[in-house]
């Protein structure tokens, strides 16, 4: 139940995201979620988008300095405690999880959260026993 | 192969004996038809009468790029211009460009020494050469094509550029012979991948790089990644272009063609000989040539020689690979910087490529500051920041502990280096010193 995410290294310089959002407008690609790292002199910028395999290779032909990572979709439920509860299972598990962050849009009355572990099997596998709604990329490509 | 065995393989003994019959003949043939040497050899109290053996070419003053720049465009030729068939220029540090002139003699020469040099990379007369070195006033492209010319060999004058259609002359006309820039090489691999086309599939067996220093790392990725051996050729167009001399397939040193380039090692500071397998600035004196010969040429580059015959059966002597070049080596607080320390660094780290750029600044603090830029590739680019500041630290460190000087460190984007289709440029110094 992994999914594709995106990762793409920028210079910390002026119109460089827009460049490249603009760069996956322009193909059709819809970012789904991201999230920007940055450091003083670089980031990186995480997204998961609707087309993994186009935007990887939109960002070769591109010299854009890309590459992908499997990550796991998590339905949280949307109220006080939701992601309290589902960290704690990790936790529980040994799960360590690297970063994470939200999806743009809503997942039925649930929020959508990605997460990168360090272990993505064994992530989606806690989460999925705890009755946890893991998504597949089928799922993300139709939202 | 031995292109011209007599001379390449000439016992030591008669070696010299013919390189003292032919400096004896060249200091007075400059004295009588150079007024540049014929002033440089009274104000050094000097006569051609003095000069009777091999053993008395230090009595002879040097020639510098100074030399070359003060007399442009052609104080230093012993001929008349009318006599000069061909002429080649490279740009200079500083003012005027350096302009070389051949006589149709000193091309025929020209084709005999790199006629040797593709026969020590293991040319054989029925291959086809690409020659992707510049072609025009640059001598790489020329200097090559005349002696694959000499050779008989097929030649496909690509010049440099046009990556694509290089790539694609590769596949279509499948040369087994490559010569570029180290650099250029590498450059065409990236190309090669995004075409789709695997590098260790081509049909080059055999490149032969010059016109840049280049490391020992840096050719076991050249031969790595092309699948293909890569020998090193040297030359300065003050003294013929490639040609000078050439590693051959034992890659144990480059042979000098000292029948016609004499080369002695010298301590740059002191002008003194430095003995064998120390390192040294290379001065050469060309024995033969006729149109601009010239004594005791300072190359600038820092090299060490050996006179021990080689394998292959050549007894001329060897030099090892350029260590650095005096005017390529930038000071920074006192400690001496070579750019190629930097890329033996790069290539040390598992993942990162050569593509490096040095910018030394002087900041408001009067101290010299060092930023290394380096371009990351997917090899090296991970999501986690932690990842890509541990890089950036290990890079950090490790040049450090080579210059022993602090350096920031800068991971830019690919492409964002000014990489030439020919010399890639290292250095950027903005200091006003």
């Amino acid at each position: 139940m992994k999914i594709t995410q995106i990762s793409v290294f920028l210079e910390n310089r002026k119109g460089r995201l827009y460049e490249i959002c603009s760069m996956l407008g322009q193909a059709k690609i819809n970012i789904r979620a991201l999230t920007i790292a940055e450091t003083e002199t670089f980031g990186v910028l995480r997204m998961v988008v609707d087309k993994p395999a186009e935007a990887i290779e939109l960002f070769r032909k591109n010299h854009v300095t890309a590459n992908q990572a499997d990550v796991v979709a998590v339905e949280v439920p949307d109220r006080p405690g939701g992601l309290a509860n589902v960290l704690k299972m990790l936790s529980d598990r040994q799960v360590n999880v690297e970063y994470m962050y939200g999806f743009v849009e809503k997942f039925s009355e649930n929020a959508l959260l990605v997460f990168r572990f360090d272990n993505p099997e064994k992530g989606g596998q806690v989460l999925r026993d705890a009755g946890i709604n893991v998504l597949a990329g089928k799922e993300i490509q139709g939202l | 192969m031995i292109w011209n065995e007599p001379m390449e393989t000439m016992p030591l003994q008669d070696l010299k004996n013919l390189q003292s019959e032919r400096l004896v003949k060249l200091a007075r043939y400059v004295y009588d038809n150079c007024p540049v040497y014929k002033q440089k050899f009274e104000t050094h109290g000097i006569s051609p009468s003095d000069i009777r053996s091999l053993d008395d070419i230090t009595k002879l003053p040097f020639t510098t790029k100074m030399d070359m720049r003060d007399n442009y465009p052609y104080g230093l030729f012993s001929l008349p211009r009318t006599q000069i068939v061909e002429i080649h220029v490279s740009t200079g540090t500083t003012g005027n460009p350096t302009l070389v002139g051949y006589t149709r003699d000193d091309v025929d020469l020209w084709g005999e020494v790199t006629a040797r040099c593709l026969c020590c990379a293991g040319a054989k007369s029925d291959d086809i050469i690409q020659i992707a070195y510049g072609y025009g006033l640059f001598t790489g492209g020329l200097g090559f094509h005349y002696g694959a010319m000499k050779m008989g060999l097929t030649i496909i004058p690509t010049s440099s550029g046009q990556t694509k259609r290089q790539l694609k002359i590769m596949q279509d006309f499948k040369p087994r012979i490559l010569c570029c820039t180290p650099s250029y090489c590498l450059y065409m691999a990236e190309e090669c991948r995004e075409m789709g086309i695997d590098p260790r599939s081509s049909s080059w067996n055999i490149g032969i790089f010059g016109a840049e220093p280049w490391s020992e790392r840096m050719r076991a990725e050249i031969e790595q990644t092309w699948n293909m051996l890569a020998v090193d050729v040297y030359g300065l167009s003050e003294i013929i272009g490639p040609g000078v001399s050439q590693e051959c397939t034992y890659k144990e040193g480059l042979h000098v063609f000292s029948d016609v380039f004499y080369p002695e090692i010298i301590d740059p500071e002191t002008g003194k000989p430095v003995p064998d397998g120390q390192p040294g600035e290379l001065v050469i004196t060309t024995l033969t040539k006729q149109g601009i010969p010239l004594i005791r040429y300072r190359t600038r580059d820092i090299v060490s020689i050996t006179h021990e015959p080689c394998r292959c059966g050549r007894t001329c002597p060897r030099t090892s690979k350029i260590t650095g070049r005096t005017d390529d080596m930038i000071v920074v607080r006192g400690i001496n910087v070579f750019p190629s320390q930097i890329e033996h660094v790069l290539l040390g780290i598992e993942g990162t490529q050569p593509h490096y750029q040095i910018v030394v600044d002087r900041l408001a603090h009067k101290l010299d500051e060092v930023e290394i830029m380096v371009e990351v590739d997917e090899k090296m680019f991970s999501d986690e920041i932690k990842q890509m500041k541990s890089l950036e630290h290990k890079i950090k460190k490790e040049i450090e502990a080579i210059l022993s000087i602090g350096v920031t460190v800068k991971l830019v984007e690919p492409k964002t280096i000014q990489r030439s289709e020919g010399k890639a440029k290292r250095v950027i110094d903005k200091r006003q010193l």
